[in-house]
């Protein structure tokens, strides 16, 4: 397998009037061909803005990319012309947006939105279209497909407007799709369906994923890596299987503790993480997730942990990350 | 709202609104038609969608009802024609002894504040141009509820760090915030007025596993401390098994099954209730590799022409003759169990 895309220490901040929204504060990673990894980590922590980065896709103003380089297939994606940039987006890198409406234009029929990507990106003709449009909302599990087309977004139903999109973005053979919460709207017959389909997708094709995902449970089934964010920062990253049995960071730790599972007996109270997010307007020298933390020590105010290697392909970026293990341990 | 000061440890037991409990709200036979037209100019009506054909149930005062089903099956619209926000083509919802559809614009008035909705799509319900802060107190304003403006301004921080964000977020943008931060100014918003009916639409969806467990442990709080009644639409089933008292399943504008939520993840009847909870994933990647997912085969059907007989026949693995030919009643099979399938 080969690196089809790289990201290298990527900062993206908004500036307002509140101060600078160090959004996503130094994140890397790579992505293979074929290979599917998933965003996980809390709301606001800066997961759609850094997929959003690598589209170039943020608002500027107020958004910048301020430091940190995107290689797409070899290429810098921050050299090419904006002209270069529309044939990236769409043809090799397809977004699925986080909502559905932010993306699909309320006046135009869900027919003239696929067929309209459709011709202007592999060149086929309306008719060759529609017909593409009629099969591929049918792969996506839509009643109707063909009744769809002449619909509008408002006629849809929330999880309708998100298999549009995921008709969208499978619609031109894309080499990465970057999902952002594809499948919230969704039932889980559906959601199942959908992702098989993508999974496929990668199978067969060598087409890669990026997952942005709150469902741990889908998470444990598709990804093939897992890296966990934190305040603008990757803070934990490894195989599904590292993050869910072998967690060294305590925010990953505590993420995993929340959720409420169905194989388990009912909880009489979900245990949240205590505390508020930081903000990333005031972010300090020291771990951004000390405030919160059961591990901190005094180094953790003092300096920001990098990540560091705990076992082959599994990194945190915890200075405890140790006490973490036989914390675990002991409890278990 | 002194939610912190609530004792965190629950007995196991939840709460339940006892059987005898006034029942707050009644939907009986409800239907929404939406037509299908054609033509650019003079348009006609050539089909309906059946986007709800004939459903009812009651939610007691303090009761949380669990809705779900397939994307697309009617939930939202269900959650709109009691907010009036759309106009049923058959059926009553009674609430609190008010038949909603036959309220004059003035009779419905005290119930704007009374009925919140946290909306299923956050972005298109927060209004562009307005900051976060005035979103939240325009409806106190506009309802009575918190006279003076810096009580406003107050309760406005007080809310967002309900919600777990901080009240610097008063001053943003929607657009100047994450999809999850958006989801908890709705909520927020639908809190601010102190209702005593919230329709929950895909509330807690875009939240990440944390923030939801504190949000649901909110909601769960305040239902204790005011007996909330909410009529909950998720797709997530461990969270509706978290929260719900008792759940709906609906299928293609049809509730096909209803019971108490333990009996019905105990004992799931419906063959459609329980390919469902099949294929729920669990956060276990060795539990998850290992297990064979049931796919729901098959067309799904179309809600303009919905197959005869029961709803569910074509991609049910339980299917025989008859289920082709009559629709199903909806029946008692247990005490508070109700299923609308013949083979069970
Ligand atoms: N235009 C903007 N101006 C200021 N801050 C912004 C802007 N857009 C995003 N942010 C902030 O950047 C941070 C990262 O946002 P992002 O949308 O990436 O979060 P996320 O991880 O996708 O969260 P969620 O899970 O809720 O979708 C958030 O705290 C958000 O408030
Ligand atoms: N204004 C409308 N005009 C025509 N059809 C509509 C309209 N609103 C909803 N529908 C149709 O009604 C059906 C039910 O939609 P609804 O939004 O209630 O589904 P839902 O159960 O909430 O689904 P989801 O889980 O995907 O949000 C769908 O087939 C939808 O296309
Ligand atoms: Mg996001
Ligand atoms: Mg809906």
């Amino acid at each position: 397998m080969s690196k089809l895309l790289e990201i290298d220490n990527l900062h993206t901040q908004f500036f307002t009037s509140a101060g600078t929204v160090r959004a996503v504060d130094g994140i890397s990673y790579d992505v293979e061909e074929g290979e599917t990894v998933a965003i996980v980590g809390e709301s606001g922590c800066g997961k759609s803005v850094s997929a959003l980065s690598i589209l170039r896709l943020i608002p500027n103003p107020p958004g910048r990319i301020v430091q940190g380089s995107i290689s797409f297939m070899g290429k810098d994606l921050a050299t090419l012309s904006d002209e270069e940039m529309r044939k990236v987006r769409g043809r090799e890198i397809a977004m699925v947006f986080q909502e559905p409406m932010t993306s699909l234009n309320p006046v135009l029929t869900i027919g003239l939105q696929i067929t309209e990507t459709l011709q202007q990106h592999l060149g086929i003709d309306r008719e060759e279209a529609d017909k593409r449009a009629i099969d591929l909302l049918g792969k996506v599990g839509m009643s109707d497909p063909e009744r769809r087309l002449k619909q509008y977004p408002h006629h849809l139903s929330g999880g309708m407007r998100q298999r549009v999109m995921i008709a969208l973005a499978l619609s031109c053979e894309p080499k990465l799709i970057i999902a952002d919460e594809p499948t919230t709207a969704l039932d889980v017959t559906i959601q199942a369906q959908i992702l098989e389909l993508m999974k496929n997708l990668t199978r067969e094709l060598g087409v890669a994923l990026i997952i942005i995902t709150h469902n741990l449970g889908v998470v444990a089934r598709y990804a093939d890596r897992v890296n966990v964010m934190y305040a603008g920062k990757i803070i934990e990253s490894g195989t599904a299987e590292d993050i869910y049995h072998r967690p060294r960071h305590p925010y990953t730790l505590a993420l995993l503790k929340s959720v409420p599972r169905m194989d388990q007996p009912r909880k009489a109270k979900l245990d949240p993480v205590d505390g508020q997010p930081p903000d990333l307007t005031k972010l300090d020298d020291g771990c951004s997730f000390r405030p919160r933390c059961g591990f901190a020590i005094d180094k953790c105010n003092a300096s920001i942990p990098n990540l560091e290697s705990v076992s082959d392909g599994h990194i945190s970026a915890c200075f405890e990350k140790d006490k973490l293990t036989q914390a675990l341990e002991a409890s278990s | 709202m002194s939610v912190d000061s609530l004792p965190r440890e629950k007995l196991m037991e939840r709460s339940r609104p006892d059987q005898e409990k006034e029942i707050l709200i009644k939907v009986s036979g409800l239907k929404m038609y939406f037509p299908v037209t054609e033509g650019a100019f003079i348009t006609r009506t050539v089909a309906h969608v059946k986007a709800i054909d004939g459903i009812s149930f009651d939610i007691k005062r303090g009761e949380t009802l669990g809705l779900v089903g397939e994307s697309g099956c009617g939930k939202t619209t269900t959650g709109r024609c009691i907010l009036q926000l759309e106009k049923p083509t058959a059926g009553e919802i009674i609430y609190d002894n008010l038949d909603l559809g036959k309220l004059s614009k003035e009779e419905w008035r005290p119930l704007r504040q009374r009925i919140q909705v946290i909306f299923q799509d956050p972005y298109s319900s927060l209004n562009p141009r307005m900051k976060i802060g005035d979103i939240i107190s325009e409806p106190m304003y506009v309802h009575n509820v918190e006279e003076d403006g810096p009580a406003r301004v107050k309760r406005v921080r007080e809310l967002l760090s309900l919600c777990g964000l901080s009240p610097k977020f008063a001053d943003r943008y929607p657009h100047e915030m994450s999809g999850g931060q958006r989801q908890r100014v709705g909520i927020a918003r639908a809190l601010a007025v102190r209702p005593e009916f919230i329709i929950c639409d895909e509330a807690v969806s875009a939240l990440d596993v944390s923030i939801q467990a504190q949000v649901i442990n909110l909601l769960e709080d305040l239902r204790d401390e005011f007996n909330l009644t909410y009529l909950f639409i998720s797709h997530d089933l461990s969270v509706i098994r978290h929260l719900c008292h008792r759940v709906a399943v609906m299928y293609l504008g049809k509730i096909v099954e209803l019971a108490d939520c333990d009996e019905l993840y105990d004992n799931p009847l419906h063959p459609y209730t329980r390919a469902l909870l099949s294929a729920v994933p669990i956060p276990d990647p060795t539990i998850e590799k290992q297990r064979a997912h049931q796919i729901v085969k098959g067309e799904i059907p179309s809600p303009i022409n919905p197959p005869s007989g029961c709803v569910f026949h074509p991609r049910c693995t339980r299917a025989v003759d008859r289920c082709s030919q009559g629709i199903p009643e909806f029946r008692e099979v247990k005490p508070d169990h109700w299923v609308a399938c013949t083979e069970v």
